[in-house]
């Protein structure tokens, strides 16, 4: 049960071609097993967001080989890959993303109405435990345009949880928190890991939260070292 | 509620106003559309209609022609022969349809035919003191001729049977007894072309709303014609027919035509001018409400790029979640079919309340046309079609935009 890989990147290598070609990810592999908590770091452009993008399936423009669950995922379709990061994915973006029209409830709803494995109410039932876990539950109902960029990026987190994803992936998920609440989203983390075998990938600039976590994977220059 | 359905509400319930300025852009297109469709149809009806009051169906009579060989071709026929014959005249003919009042008992057994009337109609002048005034004078079996064309709700003055009660008696056109200054009672001579006089007595005063007919046209019983015209009690120039089905009267015109070897005239033939003109007003009509409609969808199309692009965003985070292209697609078609059946709706009431309006409009044609407002034509059709025409356009604006969307790289945008 240990030794099962959640995530397996082999010799990532990712080209950008604007304005000129660079190499941003320079053969990158990284093995991640079920239930770990791995904190990525790294100076700022060494291509950690980058990597994430790969490794959450979106960016499908990149030589190597990627698995998640022991499953390919290298060369599939953007519709398969879709509902696979629907089912199997829950993503944390750097710059939080909810939809504005919709209230912190519904956005953290609509990824488990997209899956459809619980009913509406069920669904509706989940995303207030997930947003009480984050401390959100009175904010559930307002307008995500209407909430601080530290609410939202909780409300984001909550987004990512709702589908109990094998994966969570987070792009500086606490870069807009204060230290009480990275405390908290920490110890969530830590919880979905030790109790529930979620596995997770945060990208991180707060030395703390590293040092906190299963393992620190240091990137430099598109490498790992 | 579909998930996507949602979506798509939820999105446009947040920019009403451009949601609004689409969807009105629809209404005017179909509320337009079925405002010209009702007036234009409404007016080819009223015109259809007051020509057919007045028009046989199908008109049967001998026509006259000059023929095109003389008899000394027939006798001198072959090569060695040149015959040359300036100017052939026609034979002094009967004008009459021969056996005509048979021709008539026979139409009257056809399961088609409606309504027979035979006649006899003769060019007169009526002497009003020094004045001569030209005019036609038709000799009818009156109660049939009144079957055909509803004569007892043309009277202004007099009553049918009264015609039938006098060996003179005369229903006279309005326009040519205000000319004649003619009321019921009085009296007129007329003369016919060949110099015969004959006092008559004004009976009744009718009125088809159609000058051409008003101001010449006189009834009287037809063996009155008969007698000032010195012919036999046979003797009859024209038959009128209805029939029951009046687009038929085309193909049964030909039919008669070889059977009872008499010209047969059908309505269509007979107003040909003004059913051109019937299909210029059908092609102004389509071709307006398309421009609009066409408008309106370039207005859709331009706000769903618009939305598209403000929505980029968005766009890349629900993708990011899960939803497959199509998915994305369904979203924004379901927002431009959404502006489509509100357009529609709308535009279908918009137009019919303005149908409703502009049919209370006055309008004075002068006596030409019996109608007193615009008229117009409410057909469901009409409504149906505008509705099948805005979904469909409406589709069309979506569905190119829709389609750029779902192409929509999340990561290009995620980025930044
Ligand atoms: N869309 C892009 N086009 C070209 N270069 C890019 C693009 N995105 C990022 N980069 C470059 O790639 C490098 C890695 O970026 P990124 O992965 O965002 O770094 P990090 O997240 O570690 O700060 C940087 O040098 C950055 O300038
Ligand atoms: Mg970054």
């Amino acid at each position: 049960m240990l030794n099962e890989l959640a995530l397996k990147a082999t010799n990532i290598v990712k080209y950008f071609y604007e304005p000129t070609k660079f190499q941003v990810l320079k053969s990158v592999s990284l093995e991640v097993p079920k239930g770990e908590f791995v904190s990525l770091v790294g100076k700022s452009g060494c291509g950690k967001s980058t990597l994430m993008y790969i490794l959450s399936t979106m960016d499908t423009d990149y030589e190597g080989e990627i698995s998640i669950n022991g499953e390919k995922l290298t060369g599939k379709k953007q519709n398969f890959l879709a509902s696979f990061r629907n089912a199997n994915i829950g993503f944390v973006f750097q710059f939080h993303y909810l939809l504005p029209e919709f209230s912190a409830l519904q956005n953290v709803m609509i990824p488990a109405l997209k899956l459809a494995k619980f009913s509406k109410k069920e669904i509706e039932e989940r995303a207030y435990q997930k947003l009480e876990l984050l401390g959100l539950r009175e904010q559930a109902l307002k307008p995500a345009s209407k909430l601080s960029g530290g609410q939202q990026q909780r409300v984001a987190i909550a987004r990512a949880l709702i589908n109990d994803p094998a994966i969570i992936m987070g792009d500086e998920p606490t870069g807009n928190l204060d230290s009480v609440n990275t405390q908290n989203v920490f110890e969530i983390f830590q919880e979905l890991t030790k109790t529930f075998k979620q596995t997770i990938i945060a990208v991180t600039h707060d030395d703390e939260f590293a040092q906190k976590s299963d393992r620190v994977i240091e990137m430099k220059d598109g490498h790992i070292v | 509620m579909r998930l996507t359905l949602q979506i798509a509400f939820t999105q446009m319930m947040a920019r009403k106003k451009q949601t609004a300025v689409a969807t009105l852009g629809v209404t005017f297109g179909i509320g337009m559309f079925i405002l010209m469709v009702s007036f234009m149809t409404g007016i080819n009806i009223l015109l259809e209609e007051t020509m057919l009051s007045a028009t046989p169906h199908i008109r049967i009579y001998h026509e006259v022609k000059a023929s095109k060989t003389s008899i000394i071709d027939e006798v001198q026929t072959g090569a060695q022969f040149m015959n040359v014959v300036h100017h052939i005249k026609p034979k002094d003919e009967k004008l009459n349809v021969k056996n005509g009042l048979m021709i008539a008992e026979n139409l009257r057994q056809e399961p088609e035919v409606l309504g027979v009337s035979p006649q006899l109609t003769s060019q007169v002048f009526y002497n009003f003191g020094p004045i001569q005034l030209n005019g036609s004078l038709m000799g009818v079996q009156i109660l049939e001729e009144n079957k055909l064309f509803d004569l007892r709700s043309k009277l202004v003055a007099g009553r049918i049977e009264d015609v039938l009660a006098s060996h003179n008696g005369l229903l006279m056109g309005v326009g040519l007894a205000k000319k004649l200054n003619m009321k019921v009672g009085d009296k007129v001579t007329i003369s016919t072309p060949k110099g015969t006089l004959k006092l008559m007595q004004v009976v009744g005063i009718f009125k088809y709303g159609i000058g051409a007919i008003d101001d010449v046209r006189s009834y009287t019983n037809l063996p009155t014609v008969q007698k000032i015209l010195g012919k036999d009690s046979r003797y009859v120039t024209d038959i009128s027919l209805k029939l029951k089905d009046y687009y038929q009267a085309k193909r049964i015109a030909q039919i008669y035509e070889k059977k009872y070897e008499y010209k047969c005239e059908d309505w269509e033939t007979a107003n040909a001018t003004i059913l051109v003109s019937f299909t210029l007003r059908n092609i102004i009509t389509y071709t307006v409400s398309i421009t609009l409609l066409v408008v309106a969808g370039f207005g859709i199309y331009n706000i769903m790029n618009m939305t598209i692009y403000e929505k980029m965003k968005d766009i890349a985070i629900l993708k990011a979640m899960g939803f497959a292209g199509g998915d994305v697609r369904e979203i924004f078609l379901i927002q431009a079919l959404t502006i489509g059946f509100m357009g529609a709706a709308t535009g279908l009431m918009l137009g019919f309340i303005l149908s409703v309006w502009v049919g209370t409009i006055p309008f004075d044609s002068g006596g030409f046309l019996a109608m007193n407002t615009f008229p117009i034509n409410y057909d469901i059709r009409y409504y149906i079609i505008g509705f099948v025409f805005s979904i469909l356009t409406t589709f069309l604006a979506g569905l190119f935009p829709s389609i750029r969307a779902s192409k929509i790289d999340p990561i290009q945008i995620l980025r930044g």
